[in-house]
């Protein structure tokens, strides 16, 4: 009899693809046929639809209503079709004219009393939607300021169904009611600060080598490892990198917030991340947590979660060896590919590493008057659970030793707060951008090996002492790279041209740093 | 007798009356067999109509028409089958249509589908 058409998006990692959803209401026994390759809270569809319309006091239509949405080849998950599968049976039904369904995409969920709830991921779905030509996105309430994020379409926010079908229904051309100018997400966030707007650099006392590490790696983005006894301060000093970070630009705030909208992350009422990240995964953590996964849709893990931001992972030796080698592959690529039965996946990945780890598995307490008990066996056993090649991966090692009291004393002179820190941070990296104009790459660590020994290429003086150390094997290919790579960092910081000697030689040392 | 019997007959005599409006011939009303029974047979040109009549007395359980599911649909046609073999008609196919009625007001709405398969 009818056949009505719309469309909506259907979310693979954190990439939208378009999906149109047909329904046609037509001859038959009476009953819903959803079709389309879709999993089980998809196909419940069918009942939250058909009451979420009743109980918007319009008509189910009586008859055989079959939905179809396609491309049937692509799997399709969740409730984030809801709104679509009502809009096209109600259009189908001749409740609402079939023009005026057709050019907008729908999304959310609806409850059975017709409310249209929220969804995750539509920052990425409304991306792909003005990718695909949309110019009008019907989003729920709650979505809405993530929504509207995406420059370039009209953001409809929807509280319910039945206020939906009043608008669609009315005759007057008038576009549906829009968010207005005025509520612009920026400006009503105001300006935020990370977790923790506590949180300072100038709380750790004593630590100064560390504190310097911390501002190299923050500069350049490269990877840190804190070895050192309990109570000196790793964690406190890995929770205060993220103060230590820029802001995320656009591109990078929408790229990270889009990962977390997947996850289901994101703070209510503040849709966009305009901070680093700073993801803590707990040692007992899996491999799919990690790297991302789950059975039915693949999530994203800890490292995407940390994209653009920082990975702290405390208690280094502690976490499964198999979970820390996975880490391997997107710090080398930027990204994690998850391959599952449903299919392969791959997430952006682009994050800074921090490991902290404790010298020996007592964690006590050791003087040199009285050493902790572990034998030299049981350390190096412990340390070992950190395999070679992601320790290869890491740019500085740092050692922490705990304070005397007048370390602590004489430290407070010299201490800086996380502001100055960030400025010094900012303006190196102020100073990669420049160099890095016209490039693909943000920060140091992103160059690639190419450009490192081509464009980049130290003069023969400098590179001396690492010649010499790749000679004897103490350096591999791989962490040659890494301490150019670093050496462009502290050259940065202290605003030279290029790295020499000074700045190879500290890099060096800066690399080898834990030994 | 129950109203809700009296409301099914009467009901059926509507069906019955519309059909027969309809052009369609009345065979037989109410066969009955071990396995169920078919509330109208009639026929339609070379076809044999077997026709299931729904009455309902008003929407809150649902309309009458989706009250016929597909498992009924199925016995209607191996009741259709018994039915044939006692016959010695020709047919040349079977189509099972499906009256709904629904009272509104005193008043009863007919809605017949054609070949609801």
């Amino acid at each position: 009899m009818a056949v009505a058409r719309t469309r909506c998006v259907a979310l693979v990692g954190v990439s939208g693809h378009v999906v149109e959803v047909e329904a046609d209401v037509g001859h038959g026994i009476a009953g819903v046929h959803l079709i389309g390759m879709l999993d089980t809270a998809l196909s419940e569809a069918r009942d939250r639809v058909r009451s979420a319309i009743i109980n918007s006091r319009y008509p189910w239509p009586d008859a055989r209503v079959t939905i179809s949405l396609f491309p049937a080849s692509l799997p399709k998950r969740g409730s984030l079709f809801d709104l679509a599968i009502a809009v096209a049976v109600i259009g189908a039904a001749g409740l609402v004219p079939k023009q005026r369904i057709s050019p907008p995409f729908f999304l959310g969920e609806l409850g059975l009393d017709g409310s249209v709830r929220p969804v995750r991921g539509v920052l990425p779905a409304v991306m792909a939607a003005v990718e695909a030509g949309a110019e009008c996105v019907v989003v729920p309430m709650a979505n809405a300021a993530e929504a509207s994020l995406v420059p370039g379409v009209t953001v409809v926010p929807v509280r319910t169904l039945a206020e939906l079908i009043e608008d669609l229904r009315s005759d007057d051309a008038a576009q549906l009611p829009t968010m207005s100018e005025a509520d612009e997400p920026s400006s009503r966030t105001g300006p935020d600060a990370p977790e923790g707007r506590s949180l300072d650099l100038a709380d750790v006392a004593g630590q100064a080598m560390a504190r310097r590490a911390l501002e190299v790696c923050a500069a350049g983005g490269h990877n840190l490892w804190m070895l050192g006894q309990p109570g000196t301060g790793k964690t406190m000093l890995a929770e205060r990198l993220p103060t230590l970070l820029p802001p995320l630009d656009r591109d990078q705030a929408l790229e990270v917030t889009a990962i977390h909208s997947v996850a289901g992350t994101l703070p209510p009422g503040r849709p966009l991340l305009e901070h680093p990240p700073f993801m803590a995964p707990h040692h007992t953590a899996t491999i799919a947590a990690i790297v991302g996964g789950g059975s039915g849709v693949i999530r994203p893990g800890a490292v995407s979660l940390a994209h653009r931001g920082v990975l702290f992972l405390d208690e280094a030796p502690e976490f499964p060896a198999r979970v820390l080698d996975s880490l391997r592959q997107p710090l080398e690529s930027g990204q994690v590919t998850v391959a599952r039965a449903a299919g392969t996946l791959t997430f952006p990945a682009r994050f800074m590493l921090v490991l902290a780890a404790n010298p020996c598995p007592c964690a006590q307490p050791s003087t040199p008057e009285s050493p902790c008990q572990c034998t030299p066996h049981q350390r190096r056993r412990y340390l070992a659970r950190l395999s070679g090649p992601l320790v290869d991966r890491i740019d500085v090692k740092v050692r922490l030793t705990r304070s005397t009291r007048r370390e602590l004393l004489s430290d407070r002179q010299f201490i800086e707060p996380s502001a100055v820190v960030a400025e010094r941070v900012s303006l190196a990296r102020e100073r990669t951008l420049k160099r890095l104009a016209g490039t693909p790459w943000r920060c140091n660590a992103e160059i690639p090996t190419g450009a490192l020994h081509g464009e980049y290429r130290l003069c023969p003086s400098a590179m001396s002492p690492l010649y010499r150390c790749l000679d004897t094997g103490e350096l591999s290919a791989r962490g040659l790279d890494r301490i150019i790579r670093l050496s462009w960092t502290l050259a940065d910081l202290i605003g030279k041209d290029r790295p020499d000697l000074a700045e190879t030689n500290a890099a060096l040392g800066l690399w080898l740093g834990a030994d | 007798m129950a109203a809700i019997h009296e409301l099914g007959r009467h009901g059926e005599q509507l069906a019955v009356d519309y059909l027969r409006a309809a052009g369609l011939k009345i065979l037989e009303r109410n066969w009955c067999c071990s396995e169920g029974e078919i509330d109208i047979l009639a026929r339609e040109g070379p076809v044999l109509v077997v026709v299931e009549v729904k009455t309902r007395s008003g929407r809150s359980h649902g309309s009458a028409f989706e009250a016929v599911t597909t498992a009924k649909v199925a016995r209607l046609r191996t009741l259709a089958a018994r039915w044939l073999s006692g016959q010695s008609e020709w047919f040349s196919s079977i189509r099972i249509d499906v009256v709904a009625l629904e009272r509104f007001a005193g008043e009863f709405s007919i809605r017949h589908d054609r070949g609801v398969s």
